[in-house]
Order: structure tokens, then C-alpha cells, then sequence
């Protein structure tokens, strides 16, 4: 009988790897990850959640590409609480504002008792159901490094986590944000030719946690990320993701509203050409009275270029008063670029407000004429409304210097195409 | 300024013919008015000229200042000066009103090899011009013509022209929708760029407009063809008779 090919694929790349030494609580959540993934094994082409983009560059042992060079700081000019991070190697600035703790997952898993302990591998694992993440079990695992990064009040300063190196590297990271305190987060950098990051949130009541992705405009880039996040009652949760290219990106949120009145905020604006691949694959619970969730991700695609959305809102019995909306649109500039969608709206409480939608289209050729007739040339009127198409992602960025700051990253990076 | 000779144009997908020969010479310095009834092709014959796609010019020529237009790309046709306010100006979301028109009168400088307006200098030009038409700072920052009344998007077209400064300006129904202070607003807007080196072609349905944008010259468009062509006398008489007695006796 011919092996499984799933289980080849996990055996293959289990070998590969090594389990990072040491016990204590980080050992366990390790062991009880890696047991999680031998049972579900790596995902695999026929897997319904990976039907729309093949999992074997983000599978394999090695990564398939070549380290590509670094580009700009995105936030430069900003004033942020720098933290870089170079492969698994993790600098952490000495001075951090107040109600802030911020160290490094290598020196929280010497400490024997660590709150980090109560979020690692839990927010994973709760997130696995019922659709299991096994590319997020394997980090669970075999995360070599990542920042633990504690809110206890309100810290005015972003922390900017900047990736300036890597070749391959699995990252977790392990955010607290207590009740009343509040941060953001920033993220930059190319995390090498292949990188598998994990970031698991934890917003206690009144909290509030907001995070700002942005990945440059690197062709030759597979990146998987994750992010898992639990909302309390009354907190805010708001994470955007620009992406500029890459040849394969799959995004992943996982959010479980578990306190009422929670807001839960994600957006994605992403474009790329010919050999890019981007997937956001999102999945919003509504375990709480009265929240209200919002996705909203737009994508411009070129010259075969695949855009894929998997989106899926669940309502369980008894989240009354759920205010959920989500619109993933894609703009496409070619007749050889694709976008592939499934929205998905399951609910089991009576008095909810839920729409989604999902749309696919073209430039607008009489707005593309109105441009050119003022003397606009093509290429620029085209990318004039591509900028306007994926502002309405843009917009969700709350913070308005931030939002301007990448609203004008984004300009620029267009207008090199 | 602006020639066209024989101009015939067909829809691409369609076996349509819509202009069967128009011949027009707009000189610098000249208002040509063009009038005709619904459907006789003058928003065509405007859109062939600053080049949209969907249209096939099967024989005919046009020429800007001695230019080949047909041949041009549509900014190309700009940047040589050629200008038309739209029968029904385009909404544009999620671009600015501001950023829309820097960005045209940059582009059109850099094709002429001019250097780029500062921001400053363009600000204080848009300031100027936009207070002349009565188009305060909100509309300036609001993208493009969307949410505008059909009048606010129509002073917002002369307030392109007036930052753009072209050549040769076509004007399609720049006063339909209008109220009679705002077409008093958008003929002065008109009448201030008139020049000796500046054309006008301004297409019509009323008089009234004309009693401000006095024209040199009036024509009446039929079927694909200019029939008759006088002074402005012949703009009274389509409003007080109709066309009814000029096209038969084009006929
Ligand atoms: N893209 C198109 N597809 C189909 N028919 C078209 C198209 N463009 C123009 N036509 C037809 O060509 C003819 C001329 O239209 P055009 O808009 O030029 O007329 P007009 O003189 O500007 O009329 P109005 O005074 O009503 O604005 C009409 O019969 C119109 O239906
Ligand atoms: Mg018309």
C-alpha cells in the first residue's frame, strides 16, 4: 500500500525538526502541540480548508525560495518602541514606557511561573476547533523564539516589531493586554524566504489591542501566519494587514468574542502580480451578547495573480444582538487573474444582524477615461484607482497618523510597479 | 486650432455608423457653439476627439494646432491642450478632488517638459479659482465629484479647465442642470479664459447659455453631419422654431 501522503509530508518535515530543549511550562505546551499535529498531520492538497491554495511550499522541509533582500522600514519616522528581531535572535529595548512588559519567549521559559503560560498553546489550541490549524501546531512546537509582550495600562507608543533577517524562522509571539490597558502593535520587515508566525492575543475586559501589519514589496516570499485572539467583555480588537506582493501569503485570524459588547475590527488590503498568491482565511465566533465583528479585505490582482478569501462568521446560541459584517472584494486588472471566495455565515441565535459580501471586478474604464482626458497617463490613473479601491481597507487603521503613514507607503510601492 | 475633415465614426462593437462627415475648423481665439437635436452625435463627436475607447474612426481626420489627435493616447491629447467638460462628469471614490487635479496638472507639465507646480503655488492657484466658481474647501477635498449636485459637478469641470489651461475646450451641456446663478457662475468661469490663442466649442441645447458665452459661430448637427452653420442668429432661431425648418431645408 503507497504511504499517505499527508503523513509522508508531516514525517518528513517532523524529522527535520528539533524540539527546542528545556521543560517547564513552555515544554509541556510544546509536547501537547506537537501531539495535536501528529493527530491531525500537516495539511495537504485535498484538505477542504486548503482547497483554494496548495500548503506544500509552507509544508515542505526547506523553503523553496531564495532569502530575499530587505526592504524599507515602513514606519520609519515614527515614534515607536523599535524591537528587531533577526532570525530568532531578539533585541529588546531596555527602556520600555510605562504599564508595559515586553521580553523575549526564550527568557520566559526559564521563569516557573509565567502568565505567558496561561495564553502559549491555549488560544492555538482553542482555535483549532473546529477547524484544525496544523501549520500553527507545528509553531506551537517548534517556536524557536517570539516577544511576550504584557499591557497593564494604556501604553501611548506603538511597539514596532521589525524583522530585519531570517532565513526560515518560527516565531510566536504571546500578547496580554489586562483589563483597561490598551496597545498597538506594529509589524514590519521580510521574516525571511519562508516564515511561520504565530501571534496569540489575549484582551481582558475594557482592554484594547490594535495591530498594524505590513509586508513590503517583496516578490519571493512565503509567509503563514496566525493570529489568535480572545476578546472579553467591552474590549477592541482591530488588526490590519497590507501586503505588497509575495509570492504565497496565507493569513489566518481566529477570534472569539467571548465578552459581551466586544468589538472585533480586521482588515486586509494586499495586490500583487503574476506569480502571487494571497489568502486570508478568517474565522469570527460570537460566544457573547451584543459584539460586533467586521472584516473587510480587498485585493488587486495583475497579470494572473490569485487572490483567495475564506471567511467564515459563526454565531453561536445565545450571542444575541451580534452585529457581524464582512465584504471581500477584489479588483481584478486582467482577464488571467483570479479570485476565489467563500464567505460563509453560520448562526444559531435569533436576533442577530449578519450581511457579508463578496464582489469581483474590473476597473472602472469610464473613470480610467475621466483620468486620462485630464492627462493623467494610464499606468497612473490605473493605480489612482487601485488606491482608491483598497482605501476602503485602508480606512479601517484607526489611528490617523498611522493610517496616512501607510496610505503613502502604499502609494509609493504602486507607483514603482 | 482644432480641424476635422470628413470625420466618419462607427461603434466598435456594433455596425452603428453615428458620424457620417463632419467638417469643423475652430479657430484660436473663436467660440464655435455646436447645437442639434438628442441623439444627432455631439457627445460622440467630443468623445472621439479626446480619444474613448468604443469608437472606430473610419475615415476623417482631426487635427490640434496641425496635430494628429486621432493618433494620440488621451492624456497625450491633453497634454496638447485639448479639454472637455463632460455631458455627465465621472464619480470618482476614494480620490480626492485635490489629489485628482495636482496630479492631472503635473502629469500634463511633466509631458510638455514643464516642472511640477509646488504644492504651495498649486494650493494658493485652486484656492483662487475655486472661490471664483463658488466651490468651497470641502468640495475640494471630497473625492472626485462624488456627492456633488449636478451643478456642483459641472462648476467642478470649469474649475478643472480653469486649472488646466488648455488650448481648445469642449464644453458638452456644461449647462444642463444648471440654475441661472450657476450658469452665470460657470460662463464667467468661461468667459475668463477666453483668449486669442484659445479655442471653444461649446455644445448646447439652449440659447440661454449663449446670451453669456456670446459665440462667433453657430452650427446645427444632424445625423452624424453638421448642416447648417451661421452666426448666433441661428441659436435664436432653433429656440424660437426648433430645428424643424433647418433640417428640412438641409435636407
Ligand atoms: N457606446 C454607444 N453604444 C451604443 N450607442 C451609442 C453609443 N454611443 C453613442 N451611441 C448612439 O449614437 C447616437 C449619438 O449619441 P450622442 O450621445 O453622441 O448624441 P448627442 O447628440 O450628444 O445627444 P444628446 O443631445 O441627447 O446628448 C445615439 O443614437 C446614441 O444612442
Ligand atoms: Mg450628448
Amino acid at each position: 500500500m503507497a504511504a499517505d501522503p499527508k503523513q509522508q509530508a508531516t514525517d518528513e518535515r517532523l524529522a527535520a525538526l528539533t524540539l527546542p530543549e528545556g521543560g517547564g511550562w513552555l515544554g509541556a505546551a510544546r509536547k501537547d502541540a506537537l501531539g495535536r499535529l501528529q493527530a491531525v498531520r500537516l495539511p495537504g492538497r485535498r484538505d477542504e480548508y486548503w482547497r483554494y491554495t496548495n500548503p506544500t511550499p509552507l509544508v515542505q522541509t526547506a523553503p523553496a525560495l531564495d532569502v530575499p533582500d530587505q526592504v524599507e522600514d515602513p514606519f520609519a519616522g515614527l515614534d515607536t518602541l523599535v524591537v528587531t528581531i533577526d532570525g530568532d535572535d531578539i533585541s529588546v529595548p531596555d527602556t520600555v514606557p510605562d504599564g508595559l512588559e515586553i521580553g523575549t519567549l526564550r527568557n520566559a521559559a526559564g521563569a516557573d511561573i509565567h502568565w505567558a503560560k496561561d495564553v502559549y498553546g491555549r488560544r492555538e489550541a482553542a482555535g483549532s476547533r473546529p477547524v484544525s490549524r496544523p501549520l500553527a501546531m507545528l509553531n506551537s512546537a517548534f517556536a524557536t523564539n517570539g516577544l511576550v509582550i504584557r499591557a497593564t495600562g494604556q501604553v501611548t507608543q506603538p511597539i514596532h516589531i521589525r524583522t530585519t533577517g531570517g532565513t526560515d524562522p518560527i516565531l510566536h509571539h504571546v500578547v496580554k493586554v489586562e483589563s483597561g490597558a490598551s496597545v498597538t502593535l506594529l509589524e514590519s520587515g521580510v521574516a525571511g524566504a519562508r516564515s511561520n508566525i504565530v501571534t496569540e492575543i489575549e484582551v481582558a475586559d475594557t482592554g484594547t489591542f490594535h495591530h498594524i501589519r505590513v509586508d513590503g514589496p517583496v516578490r519571493a516570499r512565503h509567509v503563514n501566519t496566525h493570529l489568535f485572539a480572545r476578546l472579553g467583555t467591552e474590549s477592541t480588537f482591530k488588526s490590519f494587514t497590507l501586503s505588497a506582493h509575495g509570492a504565497l501569503t496565507r493569513n489566518e485570524a481566529v477570534i472569539e468574542l467571548t465578552g459581551d459588547d466586544a468589538v472585533s475590527h480586521i482588515a486586509g488590503a494586499a495586490f500583487g502580480q503574476g506569480d502571487f498568491h494571497h489568502d486570508d482565511t478568517v474565522f469570527v465566533t460570537h460566544d457573547a451578547e451584543n459584539c460586533e465583528s467586521r472584516q473587510v479585505y480587498k485585493k488587486v490582482l495583475r497579470d494572473g495573480a490569485v487572490g483567495v478569501f475564506q471567511g467564515k462568521i459563526l454565531v453561536k446560541e445565545g450571542a444575541q444582538k451580534t452585529d457581524g459584517y464582512q465584504i471581500s472584494q477584489s479588483l481584478l486588472l486582467d482577464d488571467d487573474s483570479v479570485f476565489l471566495a467563500k464567505p460563509e455565515l453560520e448562526i444559531y441565535a435569533d436576533d442577530v444582524a449578519c450581511s457579508h459580501g463578496s464582489t469581483t471586478g474590473a476597473i472602472d474604464e469610464t473613470a480610467l477615461f475621466y483620468l486620462r482626458s485630464r492627462g493623467v497617463p494610464e499606468r497612473d490613473a490605473t493605480n489612482l484607482l487601485v488606491l482608491s479601491f483598497l482605501a476602503e481597507a485602508v480606512e479601517e487603521i484607526e489611528d490617523e497618523g498611522l493610517r496616512a503613514h501607510v496610505s503613502e507607503r502604499l502609494a509609493d510601492w504602486l507607483s514603482r510597479d | 486650432m482644432l480641424e476635422i475633415r470628413n470625420l466618419h465614426v462607427k461603434l466598435e462593437e456594433e455596425d452603428k455608423q453615428i458620424l457620417r462627415g463632419v467638417d469643423l475648423t475652430v479657430e484660436a481665439g473663436k467660440v464655435h457653439a455646436i447645437m442639434g437635436p438628442n441623439g444627432s452625435g455631439k457627445s460622440t463627436l467630443s468623445y472621439v476627439l479626446s480619444g474613448r475607447d468604443g469608437y472606430e474612426v473610419t475615415d476623417g481626420t482631426a487635427t490640434l494646432g496641425g496635430e494628429d489627435i486621432l493618433a494620440m493616447e488621451p492624456e497625450e491629447r491633453a497634454a496638447a491642450g485639448l479639454f472637455l467638460a463632460f455631458q455627465y462628469p465621472v464619480e470618482i471614490p476614494g480620490v480626492g478632488n485635490m489629489t485628482f487635479l495636482r496630479t492631472a496638472v503635473n502629469a500634463q507639465r511633466k509631458a510638455r517638459g514643464q516642472e511640477e507646480v509646488s504644492a504651495g503655488d498649486f494650493l494658493k492657484l485652486i484656492r483662487e479659482k475655486a472661490k471664483a466658481l463658488k466651490i468651497d474647501a470641502d468640495m475640494l477635498k471630497r473625492p472626485v465629484n462624488v456627492g456633488f449636485s449636478g451643478g456642483e459637478k459641472k462648476r467642478n469641470e470649469i474649475l478643472q479647465m480653469a486649472m488646466l489651461e488648455p488650448k481648445m475646450c469642449i464644453l458638452d451641456e456644461t449647462d444642463s442642470g444648471l440654475d441661472v446663478d450657476a450658469m452665470k457662475l460657470v460662463a464667467e468661469g468661461v468667459n475668463a479664459l477666453r483668449d486669442e490663442g484659445r479655442g471653444f466649442l461649446v455644445i448646447t441645447h439652449y440659447q440661454r447659455l449663449l446670451n453669456h458665452i456670446r459665440p462667433d459661430v453657430v452650427h446645427i448637427m444632424s445625423e452624424g453631419r453638421i448642416v447648417q452653420t451661421g452666426g448666433p442668429e441661428l441659436a435664436l432661431e432653433v429656440e424660437e422654431n426648433g430645428y424643424g425648418n433647418i433640417l428640412e431645408g438641409a435636407a
